[in-house]
């Protein structure tokens, strides 16, 4: 077992009065890619948000690398290696591919040519549309560049809000072999996803939430097989 | 294709540049020389006034774009960060022994000293008055950059109308505790403030020539201003500022501090509104909160969504054009003739009386919105690089549709 790199320990979440994650615990190793699977309202990108420091938790506890960053502003949690690919892509419309590229690397002071030739090699289609504004992408050319932006930050653990929402199975699949290929390079990754298939055969390690609970956890080719979860989300 | 663009932009941007350098550097001499050399008659007595005012509102414009078109910041402050800059350097210029006849209400004014003569104590007379001016217009927009700060810590909390409406009121209350009596003896009251260092002042004598600075000097400052604003807005935290316009929680995700970059928009614009306010002060030569009422705003806004929100050129195309048009080009509209040009003499026109100007002046605006939904540039840049790329495209196509044809031929 390798260490940990982020832990999370009884994490509640309240959102306007409503309770969306209602105290969860679980960890991700380092080097892995770790899913969360579940149904729409199940707290699933409330934890994502938490983690990533868009929102406060009420309470529990986020540790990075052993250290306490629950209740950290993004600046301080994005600067130390955890960044997150927010749901819908959210890319800024009205820069170019580049400038959006070089704002994932806002907070970088040193050179960035190395960064964005690494990022311009795992998707070709971006260093052809260099020029282009962000808007004018399709749906999947948006998601890769809304996964080159947040690997611009230089990573250790990159946060993924429903990679696969809106887009055509082919390209779901082009972009998961890119999650595989960027944690291949070290980069722990954390998904969450409602596409269940793909995600627990691409997962290491798969929880289940519901409710703001997790129900289930396990490695990822095991849920695949677990006829509660087969059920529920795999549709068989 | 992607790689050939790349090494081919640089040396555009380079002779881009160049040529954007020369024809500034020409339309200066152009100024000098209608300035010296022109005959004076009514057109070139309107010329350069109309001309230094559309300078001096390009800058306030282009302020206002950095915050309403880079930053998405839906602010109306404009005319009360101008008004505290117009205040800030008027009450420093105005000379010692003038306080006594401008602040006559007020026993003298609290204020003894003025900057320009402290200055020119140690430089002589003209150069204390330029180095004194500047230094002025600088605690102008510091003075407008402080209030900004201050009142930004609470009004950039909130999100689109409420910002306007808050930062409209907080104009308003300016524009009334600068009146207020009580403050009178630095704000001299609803009364005047004149007699301080204006451009008429900025007049060099250098051994037996003079140099005149004085028709230059509005457009030397608002140049620097809209330079330093087009380098922060190429910058990275020019690119902040964009991304926070177009996706806050996307920027929040990207590490960005919003808040740290809102102020620092705001903060920035309201400095060169000062800057801008302190100019209008200095090319009116006397300043009276009244003038700084919520109407002025609007009218900058106007000009910057004429121009193109989110197109700094835009900004000061629309500026002059609509400074011309209000100032000068349509002034005939008012005065009950119409002047029959070359020729001259003038038809009398029954319905072209006072009022008449801002009708056609609104029909003009409303068919340029209707027309041109995004402002005259839209969100573009005018840019000589672009222009150089965009012939050079032609070319090649061209190139490549005649060679296409060669091979048909060929064949």
């Amino acid at each position: 077992m390798s260490e940990l790199i982020l832990s999370i320990q009884d994490l509640q979440v309240n959102y306007g009065g409503i309770e969306a994650v209602k105290g969860i615990s679980f960890d991700v190793p380092e080097g892995e890619i770790v899913t969360l699977i579940g149904a729409n309202g199940a707290g699933k990108s409330s934890t994502l948000r938490a983690i990533s420091g868009l929102v406060k938790p009420k309470s529990g506890k986020i540790l990075f690398k052993g250290e306490d960053i629950t209740g950290k502003n993004p600046t301080e949690i994005v600067s130390r290696g955890i960044t997150l690919v927010p749901e819908g892509r959210r890319i800024f419309p009205d820069l170019t591919v580049k400038e959006n590229l070089r704002v994932g690397a806002y907070l970088r002071k040193d050179d960035l040519t190395e960064d964005l030739e690494w990022v311009y090699n795992l998707f070709p289609r971006l260093r052809e549309r260099e020029w282009q504004e962000g808007g004018t992408l399709s749906g999947g050319e948006q998601q890769m560049l809304a996964v080159g932006r947040a690997l611009m930050s230089r990573p250790k653990v990159m946060m993924m809000d429903e990679p696969s929402l809106g887009l055509a199975p082919l390209i779901v699949r082009e972009i998961f072999r890119i999650i595989e290929e960027v944690n291949k390079k070290g980069v722990t990754i954390l998904l969450i996803e409602q596409n269940a298939n793909m995600a627990l055969k691409t997962a290491h390690m798969g929880y289940v939430m519901e409710t703001g609970r997790i129900t289930l956890s396990g490695p990822g080719k095991e849920l695949l097989v677990n006829e509660s979860v087969k059920a529920a989300y795999l549709g068989t | 294709m992607g790689k050939k663009l790349q090494a081919a932009v640089p040396a555009e941007k380079k002779i881009g540049n160049l040529i954007a350098v020369v024809l500034i550097a020409a339309l200066y001499v152009l100024l000098y020389l209608l300035d010296n050399v022109l005959p004076v008659n009514s057109t070139t007595t309107m010329l350069i006034p109309v001309l230094q005012k559309g300078a001096i509102y390009a800058l306030v414009c282009v302020s206002m774009n950095l915050l309403n078109g880079f930053t998405g910041l839906f602010s109306l402050g404009q005319a009360g960060f101008m008004l505290i800059g117009a205040y800030s350097y008027a009450i420093f210029a105005i000379p010692a022994e003038q306080h006594e006849a401008v602040y006559q209400y007020f026993e003298g004014g609290a204020i003894q000293f003025s900057i320009p003569q402290v200055l020119g104590n140690v430089l002589g007379e003209s150069g204390g008055a330029f180095l004194g001016a500047i230094i002025c217009l600088m605690i102008g927009g510091v003075v407008a950059a402080v209030f900004a700060a201050l009142i930004g810590i609470p009004v950039l909390r909130l999100k689109s109308d409420y910002l306007a409406i808050a930062t409209l009121g907080f104009a308003e209350i300016i524009r009334a505790l600068f009146m207020w009596n009580g403050l009178g003896r630095i704000t001299n009251g609803s009364n005047l403030l004149r007699k301080y260092t204006s451009f008429a002042n900025m007049r060099f004598q250098v051994g037996g020539t003079v140099i005149k600075l004085d028709t230059i000097f509005p457009f030397l400052i608002a140049m620097l201003g809209i330079l330093t604003i087009v380098l922060l807005v190429n910058s990275s935290y020019g690119r902040a500022f964009k991304s926070i316009r177009d996706d806050e929680i996307a920027a929040e995700a990207m590490g960005i501090n919003l808040f740290k970059h809102k102020m620092l928009s705001f903060v920035i614009s309201s400095f060169f509104a000062g800057v801008g306010g302190a100019l209008l002060a200095m090319f009116q030569t006397t300043v009276q909160a009244n003038f700084f009422r919520s109407t002025m705003t609007y009218e900058i806004l106007l000009i910057v969504v004429i121009g193109g929100i989110g197109s700094i050129s835009g900004s000061c195309i629309g500026a002059f054009l609509y400074i011309a048009c209000s100032e000068w080009w349509l002034r005939f509209l008012d005065s009950g003739a119409l002047p029959i040009p070359f020729v001259g003499g003038e038809i009398p026109v029954p319905f072209f009386r006072d009022g008449f100007r801002k009708v056609v002046l609104s029909v003009v605006i409303m068919v340029i919105v209707l027309f041109f939904s995004r402002g005259i540039m839209g969100d573009k840049e005018l840019s000589f690089s672009g222009l150089i790329r965009k012939i050079r495209g032609k070319k090649e196509a061209k190139a490549a549709a005649q060679a296409a044809a060669g091979e048909e031929d060929a064949q």
